[in-house]
């Protein structure tokens, strides 16, 4: 009873956090946007804020959320500390399925193409880890199959976009395997939204499964748990809530990671304790990081991705070897 | 002693089949509540095959299990759950949680909705009270000793109040102490009226703790019956190869090992 207590003090300082951020999210930038410094209706920052910012915050608490809720349930349902829809290669699938639209130009179709494309990638993602790695249910199985993805769909990307009719194919294969949150109108954050909120809304049902799962599949299943069901909206889950934020972001590795293991040193390890936490913090991490970003002064803007995969990949590899000495 | 509301649970006719070889061979038991019952054969023998046919979650290739006079593949996931504690052989435990959030994933088919009751509560209480673990609820529950660890493996089942628990292996790994403290405790849970079956490797423990003693052979039920008497010579010489008597001990029957042969 304590842990909960102490989950909804977490999940309120979370909040307050993430308010705290957006507000500065919509005022931080190139252009410095003080609230109280802007003049009538005719202030061009105004447009700014309502064209670039307020979307562009939005979509960052939609964007990180939906990956640090995927990471927290990926790592419930394998058991496994190193699970997150990047390093597992869910994204890039994502990101191949993305592309594939743009190479067979069928983008232009509908706008509801693309994310579709992306959802089932990454619905395909989680489908193959399932089937490939959890018959086995090691930690490194579950690794090895995460890097067959990532190589796979990396490839499939750079080679789609290369031979697609589209001169500027390199810049494109780091926009979809690099994310950004640049530039985005509120038609992303609508395209988005739907698949990420009922996405998510799918993954927090599973709570009850990660928790019996603590006990192997074995042991769940003698709890009464129906692991082909768990399978299945976990895959629907996080193919819909990482798929649609890599339709209009592009692969943000780590978030999914790191998020989990800070939430579940401050309120322990029952997995179902660790979804809402990890999809606010998921937000925060991501929000700040952007924020970070766009207030770097340089000519070109740092994709979001990439101080995500510099951050994300040491902390990937101290959390390795901390495993490695505990098993050892 | 025999509590008519504990239902029956009985297996006929069960065969499994893996890899062309059949693991079980026409297995047929009917199991009594309020004692302990103990599966004991050679490695291969098909023991923890039969465990997980009689746990319904494994679907014999032929024959049924049956709990209540009903097949068990027509009771709904959490409707058996409720019904029959599993420990399956060599536990794993993902995530370093304290004992008392452990012992309440033993409540997973009960819970409803809106989360826990106020029986939840108490069983768990019970069931870490029977178990003597009342004391360690706070600590980590992978930081535990194996004796205190496997404490809590039973607290989780009994926090799901089962008709049956079905623990396979529960001693496995123990020391002398431990073990004869965990095979108490499951004598006691049985005289409370919950019908246990184990598998066990040590006969002079099975014959300790077993009101009935099952010995299996190469997926057949070779001896079903009181300790001394399914493990006669006969029998123990045809499962394990082995030649051995029983002789008087100061505390009861003790198993002398004399030769091995082909």
């Amino acid at each position: 009873m304590k842990s909960a207590r102490a989950g909804w003090a977490l999940n309120l300082g979370l909040l307050a956090f993430l308010v705290a951020l957006s507000a500065l999210s919509v005022i931080a930038g190139r252009v410095w946007t003080p609230i109280n410094h802007l003049g009538g209706a005719h202030d061009t920052r105004w447009l700014i804020i309502t064209e670039l910012r307020i979307p562009r915050t939005l979509l960052g608490i939609l964007v990180g959320g939906a990956l640090g809720l995927s990471g927290a349930t990926l790592q419930g349902y394998t058991r496994n500390a190193l699970a997150d829809p990047g390093v597992l290669g869910v994204s890039s699938m994502a990101a191949l399925g993305a592309v594939l639209t743009l190479y067979l130009n069928l983008a232009l179709a509908s706008p509801w193409v693309l994310p579709a494309f992306a959802i089932g990638g990454a619905a395909i993602g989680v489908v193959l880890l399932v089937l490939v790695a959890a018959p086995a249910g090691e930690a490194v199985s579950f690794l090895l199959a995460g890097v067959i993805l990532n190589t796979i769909a990396s490839a499939g990307v750079a080679l789609a976009l290369s031979l697609a009719p589209n001169p500027w194919a390199s810049s494109e294969i780091t926009n979809w395997l690099m994310g950004s949150l640049a530039d985005r109108s509120i038609v992303d954050v609508r395209t988005a939204a739907p698949f990420i909120l009922v996405g998510g809304a799918i993954l927090l049902t599973t709570g009850r499964a990660l928790d019996a799962l603590t006990l192997g599949e074995t042991g769940a299943r003698a709890l009464g748990i129906s692991l082909r069901r768990t399978q299945l909206m976990i895959a629907v889950g996080v193919g819909l809530a990482c798929g649609a934020a890599v339709a209009v972001t592009g692969v943000i590795g780590f978030v999914g990671l790191i998020v989990p293991h800070l939430v579940r040193w401050l309120v322990g390890g029952r997995p179902s304790r660790l979804l809402i936490p990890s999809a606010l913090a998921g937000a925060d991490l991501l929000l700040a990081a952007d924020i970070l970003v766009r207030s770097i002064p340089r000519a070109n803007e740092v994709h979001v991705g990439v101080v995500m995969a510099a951050l994300g990949a040491p902390f990937f590899l101290a959390l390795l070897i901390s495993m490695r000495r505990r098993l050892a | 002693m025999t509590d008519p509301n504990v239902e029956s649970l009985t297996a006929s006719a069960l065969s499994v089949r893996l890899g062309g070889r059949a693991v079980l061979d026409d297995v047929a038991l009917a199991l009594r509540p309020s004692e302990v019952t103990a599966i004991v054969g050679p490695n291969g023998a098909g023991k923890s095959t039969l465990m997980s046919c009689l746990a319904g979650l494994r679907r014999p290739d032929r024959g049924s299990v049956n709990l209540g006079g009903r097949a068990i593949a027509a009771f709904g996931d959490r409707e058996r759950a409720q019904r029959i504690g599993y420990l399956p052989q060599s536990p794993e435990i993902a995530w370093p949680l304290d004992v008392h959030t452990f012992v309440r994933l033993g409540r997973t088919a009960h819970r409803g909705v809106f989360g826990e009751s106020a029986s939840d509560a108490e069983a768990v209480d019970r069931a870490l009270e029977s178990t003597a673990m009342t004391a360690f609820a706070n600590r980590d529950v992978t930081t535990l000793s194996g004796g205190e660890r496997a404490r809590a493996l039973i607290a989780r089942a009994l926090a799901g109040e089962p008709t049956w628990l079905l623990a396979d292996e529960p001693l496995t790994g123990l020391d002398l102490g431990h073990q004869l403290d965990a095979a108490d405790l499951l004598q006691r849970i049985a005289h409370g009226g919950v019908g246990v079956v184990v598998t066990l490797h040590d006969l002079s423990f099975a014959a300790r703790t077993a009101d009935r003693i099952v010995v299996m052979a190469e997926g057949r039920i070779l001896a079903d019956g009181q300790p001394t008497e399914a493990l006669n010579p006969g029998v123990l010489s045809r499962a394990y190869a082995v030649d051995a008597r029983w002789i008087e001990g100061a505390s009861g029957p003790l198993l002398d090992i004399t030769g091995r042969h082909g």
